[in-house]
């Protein structure tokens, strides 16, 4: 202790306090305030052109996205369309369908209304025909029976009959 | 003469202990290598330390 | 970086070279006076008494010095100016006129005033006295030392390293208004800029105050650093070996943390809150001694002792030369000698790296603790 105390030299602690002071100073203002400022200034320009990189990345993410959905928003659009398309063709035939059958029916129903008709003008011809027939045939049987008296009366009773009853 | 019986005394005190340090950080960074930075750098403040208790005890046992 | 290393290892062998060529160099084998200043050295004492003169700050920047043909010493470098502040004022003259003696035998005269240097120190005579006298354990008995603010070997080296650091960093300021990335030297430098602001001053301190304390801390590690490689050159510069200069790079940290320490910092060491209040005074004395005496006194004893150890074991191991030569020869002492101290010097390199770290990160570290806030978690 006693060695070290006698080696320590009071002049050069002071000298080198001064001239360590005058150096830190100096350092201080002419080297590491420059040094550092730039360095954190490059250090945040990295960072912002890493920052600016990774928005640039987002956007283009974003943009992606939006061509994405873009795409399939057209693509709904396309089949909202086609789907539309096919109700209006799916209707229009329907309608038409319709119409057909409508048609057809009232046609049928002409048809079988003028076929009754027709049936009706038929069958009163017949029964026309039919009757005058008979009228022919009933002459014929008269002008044949009316010889014979009492085949008239029994006639005459008969057709009375069936008169009533029918 | 005692002056240099302690003196010994010290080296040997702080050689245990700087074995001690060197060899748990060993343990350490074996351990763990991806911790080898901070253990590294608590060794050397530790040894630090004890080195400065070391050479105190040097210097004020030299008389 | 390597290339920095490829040249200090350059530089450390030519230094070896330098110190086996010169420091020791002599073949006589003729007694003479104890002359510690570089004089012949044979002997282990003569050894020792180099070693521990050139461990010392010293008054005169000698390169090297030889015995001539008259068997006088002479010595090759140049002096330095000696500055005292004495009862008499200021006192200046050249230390050429203690022509090298170290012992006190040679008195300059200036104003009325006798001066001798004994063991690289000066000292003033007393009133009456012609020469020096000393007691028994070597004390000088009628003189006492003045403040000395010489030019010693060690402020020249200061100087040196201050104004190397001041062009060094302030080329690589300059070269930022330029361009993004400096180039040549500077690019080695600015990683060692990175490197203590990102390892010693961020994690120690703390994001929130490190920007202000970055300054000093690189300062000091430049300087350290810059100065223990500086002691392994040749000429033998031993600055951080000083312990006046470990002392005022101490206490310019013990000035910083105790200035800037918070409030927290101050009530957790006088007034320790959540202890009993009979333990507090007990505590806060601990406390104090802790922060004021065992902190700094770690530090400067730290860089002291290794480098000045640092630079002994160099040193012995070069003079095994010497001291060997009698018992292996010749060739047998050099080559032990120059491998051994090869691979110290070595380790030195490492250990000229790791003091500077050492020293920057504790003080970064006590300045962290004075800092921090502290918010009442216990």
């Amino acid at each position: 202790m006693e060695a070290l105390l006698n080696d320590f030299s009071p002049g050069l602690f002071i000298v080198q306090t001064i001239l360590l002071l005058a150096l830190i100073g100096l350092m201080v203002k002419f080297a590491w305030k420059p040094i550092l400022n730039s360095l954190n200034e490059r250090e945040s320009g990295i960072e912002d052109a890493l920052a600016a990189a990774e928005n640039a990345r987002k956007e283009m993410q974003n943009l992606q996205a939006d061509n994405a959905k873009l795409v399939k928003e057209a693509r709904a659009e396309r089949d909202a369309m086609m789907k539309e398309a096919r109700d209006i063709r799916d209707k229009m035939i329907a309608e038409a369908k319709e119409d057909a059958k409508e048609v057809t029916t009232k046609l049928i129903e002409n048809a079988q209304a003028s076929i009754v008709q027709e049936k009706q003008a038929a069958l009163a011809e017949i029964k026309k025909n039919v009757a005058e027939l008979s009228i022919g045939i009933a002459e014929s049987v008269i002008k044949k029976e009316l010889s014979n008296k009492k085949d008239q009366l029994k006639l005459v009773e008969g057709i009375l009959k069936d008169v009533t009853l029918n | 003469m005692y002056n240099l019986i302690g003196a010994g005394l010290v080296v040997i005190g702080a050689g245990i202990g700087l074995g001690q340090i060197g060899g748990k950080a060993m343990e350490g960074i074996a351990r763990q290598p991806e911790a080898t930075g901070k253990i590294q750098t608590a060794m050397i403040i530790v040894a630090a330390l004890l080195e400065g208790l070391a050479f105190g005890a040097l210097i004020l046992g030299k008389g | 970086m390597k290339i920095a290393q490829k040249t200090i290892k350059f530089l450390l062998i030519a230094a070896i070279t330098l110190f086996t060529s010169v420091g020791f160099a002599s073949g006589s084998d003729k007694k003479h006076d104890n002359q510690n200043d570089g004089g012949r050295v044979n002997t282990k004492e003569e050894v020792e008494a180099y070693i521990k003169h050139h461990v010392k700050d010293s008054h005169d920047f000698s390169l090297y010095s030889y015995t001539g043909d008259d068997g006088k010493r002479h010595h090759v470098g140049f002096p330095l100016p000696v500055i005292l502040w004495t009862s008499e004022g200021l006192v200046t003259f050249m230390s050429s006129e203690f022509h090298h003696n170290d012992d006190g035998h040679v008195i300059v005269e200036k104003k009325g005033l006798k001066f001798a240097k004994i063991h690289s120190k000066i000292y003033e005579l007393d009133k009456g006295a012609a020469t020096v006298s000393f007691d028994d354990t070597h004390h000088a008995t009628n003189a006492h030392k003045v403040l000395d603010f010489s030019i010693t070997k060690s402020v020249v080296g200061m100087l040196l390293v201050g104004l190397l650091l001041f062009f060094w960093f302030s080329r690589l300021a300059k070269q930022y208004k330029t361009k993004k990335i400096p180039t040549g030297f500077s690019r080695v430098l600015e990683p060692l800029v990175l490197y203590v602001r990102d390892e010693i001053a961020k994690p120690n301190i703390g994001a929130k105050h490190y920007r202000r304390f970055t300054g000093y801390l690189l300062t000091v590690f430049f300087f350290i650093w810059a100065l223990n490689l500086l002691g392994m050159m040749p000429f033998g510069f031993n600055v951080t070996g000083q312990i006046a200069v470990t002392a005022a790079l101490a206490i310019f940290t013990l000035v910083i943390y105790s200035v800037s320490g918070t409030k927290g910092y101050w009530m957790h060491m006088v007034w320790m809150p959540g202890v009993p209040v009979l333990i507090r005074p007990v505590l806060a004395i601990i406390e104090l001694a802790g922060a004021m005496l065992i902190k700094p006194f770690s530090l400067l004893v730290r860089l002291f002792a290794n480098i000045t150890a640092g630079h002994i074991v160099v040193m012995s191991l070069i003079a095994i030369m010497f001291t060997l030569k009698q018992s292996i020869g010749v060739a047998g002492a050099t080559f032990l000698s120059v491998v051994l101290s090869f691979l110290i010097i070595l380790i030195e390199v490492l250990v000229a790296f790791l003091q500077a770290y050492i020293f920057t990160m504790l003080s970064a570290l006590f300045i962290g603790m004075a800092v921090e806030d502290h918010d009442e978690h216990h």
